[in-house]
């Protein structure tokens, strides 16, 4: 075997999948799929693909998530009656339509909204499952629960979006769409009709942490590619028995900018500038409609947004306009 | 045919000189494009509008070849001055023994005029031939929709300098105008309320996946376009504005900014949409345009239906509608139509709601 592997001295050995251990939680007995390999696949992970553990978690997970998809794809086809050309046409048009507003949080017909609260019913067991999957199979490799932690974030913007601000709205109508173009147009619509997103803080929180997690990404990945040639790819060996990959790359920072992360703490800064996004653009989204009604004036009261002093508009223009 | 000395220096010194060639001419050609940029500028030159402070981004970009060319169909449109008495002594005693009711009091050789002219301007040959032909009743009726555009509506249709509008403003040569509407909502099939009136590709929805029944709710309907509250804390009462209505706002502003050739900075400061103090002069010119559309439609043009003076061909593909208008109709992609040229200084007779004929005999 070669020290040094990288994608491009990179040596793919395929023999008997690799199985993984039993332990006492009988995992094994769950562990299903006929493994193989590609090397296709080895040039952007791990050759073998299979075996996998899907748990009862999984299997509910999968079912639910599939009656969703089908209920939301039913709704298209039969919007467009049920013609496979313009299903196809307008597909990125389509979509599964919250229930109009004088609906409130009652039961609207099926063709007004209902089938979207059953299909948001299932996406919510879907996701939700899938939630409990990733914490359990976490606990059964004893591992910490980062991973499902990280997830739940996400959810809480989900549950934001289409569970607690619609109640709190007192509306299902509030939810949004699913469809391509037509979720978009919720979020324009919604930043329209609440005075500008762009003045809400936590709306400007959650773009911070998300370019700054772009950023964290770019630096971290990048650092540990140039050290690779060193080892530094494999991060927990040189977290337990420290070569000079770690050093260099600390080095490199300390030098650039005063301070470098360790090679535990950059993951934790990754960790929650990823997190924290989600958590407050969901605060931000919850608060909208809900307390404040007009970003904009709300930035203007708290000397967030300039008002012009000079004069505007009419004054600085030429007499008939054009 | 290359020297012998040549030859046997190239043969003893192997070297691969396509690598270099081909780096350094790629990097050539990259300096010489980027020169040539710099020089003499990108060759599609745009020029832009500023329509607010400095500092907003206010400003409305347009190519300059677009501004040059202007309207291609102002070239085909009848000036007075270009109708000869060859024209006027063609038009037969029939047409001329029916005046519509809105131009009653006209001189007869105006009135010739005014026959020949609305003829090329509508590429009908007998307009106003038969009183009985439903083009020309139709055509009683549209002189004075023209003449209420003119007289009642100068606050949009003069809003900057004398233009007005004739028949040619909206027809352009042809019998029935291009950019006309019908109502089509609902657009799905099996589906009812918010569900059913969006989400379709659409001339209705400037093909976007927003309501197609923008156009009819706000120019027909007259509902509100507001979507805001004006309170920064919550104060919501019944009836108050959803984000269902800023979408469908939002689909009657796409369609402004088509009919127009503009953005949104043309009209507003969109970090405050609804704020009075941050609109621009256009905006009061639009807003006043939406009335004028609301009563072109229901006191001039619904009727046409409704009184079944329209064939069944000319009506909509859905409701049998009657075809209308919107900012497209008249503006066709420009901020004024036709490039803001005179169309109503040369007929009088298409200024006024009750035309004084005594001065304008010609």
């Amino acid at each position: 075997m070669p020290e040094y592997q990288n994608i491009f001295t990179q040596v793919q050995v395929q023999g008997t999948p690799e199985w993984g251990m039993d332990n006492e939680n009988n995992m094994m007995a769950e562990r299903a799929g006929n493994p193989g390999f590609s090397t296709l696949i080895g040039w952007i992970g791990n050759a073998q693909l299979g075996p996998i553990y899907l748990g009862w978690a999984g299997v509910v997970s999968l079912a639910t998530g599939l009656i969703w998809f089908n209920i939301v794809g039913f709704n298209m086809l039969s919007q467009v009656g049920y013609s496979i050309p313009e299903f196809i046409r307008q597909l990125f048009w389509l979509a599964l339509e919250p229930p109009s507003p004088e609906y409130g949080l009652r039961m609207p017909p099926l063709s007004d909204g209902g089938w979207f609260i059953i299909a948001s019913f299932f996406l919510l067991v879907s996701v939700s499952a899938w939630w409990l999957r990733t914490y359990l199979l976490a606990e059964q490799h004893k591992m910490g629960k980062h991973v499902a932690w990280a997830f739940a974030s996400a959810i809480w913007l989900f549950l934001v979006l289409g569970l607690f601000r619609p109640i709190l709205m007192g509306s299902w109508s509030e939810a949004v769409p699913y469809g391509i173009f037509p979720h978009l147009d919720w979020t324009a619509a919604f930043s329209i009709r609440y005075g500008n997103l762009y003045y809400n803080p936590f709306h400007a929180l959650s773009i911070v942490f998300l370019y700054g997690s772009v950023l964290l990404f770019a630096m971290h990945g990048a650092t540990i590619l140039a050290v690779t040639r060193f080892g530094g790819d494999r991060e927990l060996e040189q977290i337990v028995d420290r070569g000079t990959a770690s050093e260099r790359a600390a080095l490199f920072w300390r030098w650039t900018m005063g301070f470098n992360a360790t090679m535990e703490g950059i993951h934790r800064w990754a960790w929650w500038f990823a997190v924290l996004t989600p958590i407050t653009g969901g605060i931000g989204i919850l608060l909208t409609g809900t307390v404040v009604d007009n970003w904009f004036l709300w930035a203007v009261e708290h000397n967030f947004a300039p008002d012009y002093t000079l004069p505007y508009g009419y004054e600085a223009y030429l007499p008939g306009g054009n | 045919m290359l020297p012998k000395w040549f030859d046997k220096w190239n043969a003893d010194n192997p070297t691969n000189i396509y690598g270099p060639a081909i780096l350094i001419g790629a990097i050539g050609a990259a300096v010489f494009v980027v020169a040539l940029l710099v020089t003499w500028g990108q060759p599609f030159a745009t020029t832009s509008l500023q329509t607010g402070p400095r500092g907003t981004g206010m400003s409305v970009p347009e190519f300059k070849s677009d501004l040059a060319a202007g309207d291609p169909t102002a070239a085909g449109y009848l000036a007075r001055s270009g109708i000869t008495e060859a024209d006027t002594a063609a038009v037969s005693e029939a047409a001329l023994a029916n005046v519509p009711p809105a131009l009653e009091g006209i001189s007869p050789e105006a009135y010739a005029e005014m026959i020949v002219a609305m003829r090329s301007w509508t590429g009908i040959p007998d307009l106003m031939e038969d009183p009985e032909n439903y083009q020309t009743q139709v055509a009683y009726r549209m002189v004075a929709m023209v003449q209420s555009l003119n007289d009642e509506w100068g606050g949009h249709t003069n809003v900057s300098g004398e233009a007005g509008v004739n028949c040619y403003t909206c027809h352009r040569g042809q019998a029935v105008p291009n950019n006309i509407w019908f109502r089509i909502a609902p657009v799905n099939e099996n589906t009812a309320g918010w569900a059913s009136v969006q989400n379709r590709v659409t001339p209705q929805s400037q093909y976007t996946s927003l309501p197609s029944d923008a156009l009819e709710s706000y120019l027909l309907d007259t509902q509100s376009i507001k979507v805001h509250d004006l309170d920064s804390r919550v104060d919501t009462q019944p009836g108050d504005p959803t984000w269902q209505n800023a979408e469908r706002t939002f689909s009657l502003m796409n369609y402004f900014a088509n009919s127009l050739g503009v953005n949104c900075v043309f009209c507003h400061n969109t970090r405050a949409f609804y704020d009075p103090a941050q609109v621009t002069p256009q905006w009061s010119t639009a807003s006043l345009g939406i009335i004028m559309v609301q009563d072109l439609n229901t006191l001039h043009l619904v009727p046409l239906a409704e009184e079944g003076i329209l064939p069944e061909n000319r009506l909509g593909p859905v409701y049998a509608d009657a075809p209308k208008a919107a900012c497209a109709t008249c503006h066709k992609g420009y901020q004024k139509p036709l490039g803001g040229m005179d169309m109503v200084s040369d007929w009088p007779e298409l200024a006024l709601v009750e035309p004084d004929f005594t001065a304008a005999t010609n």
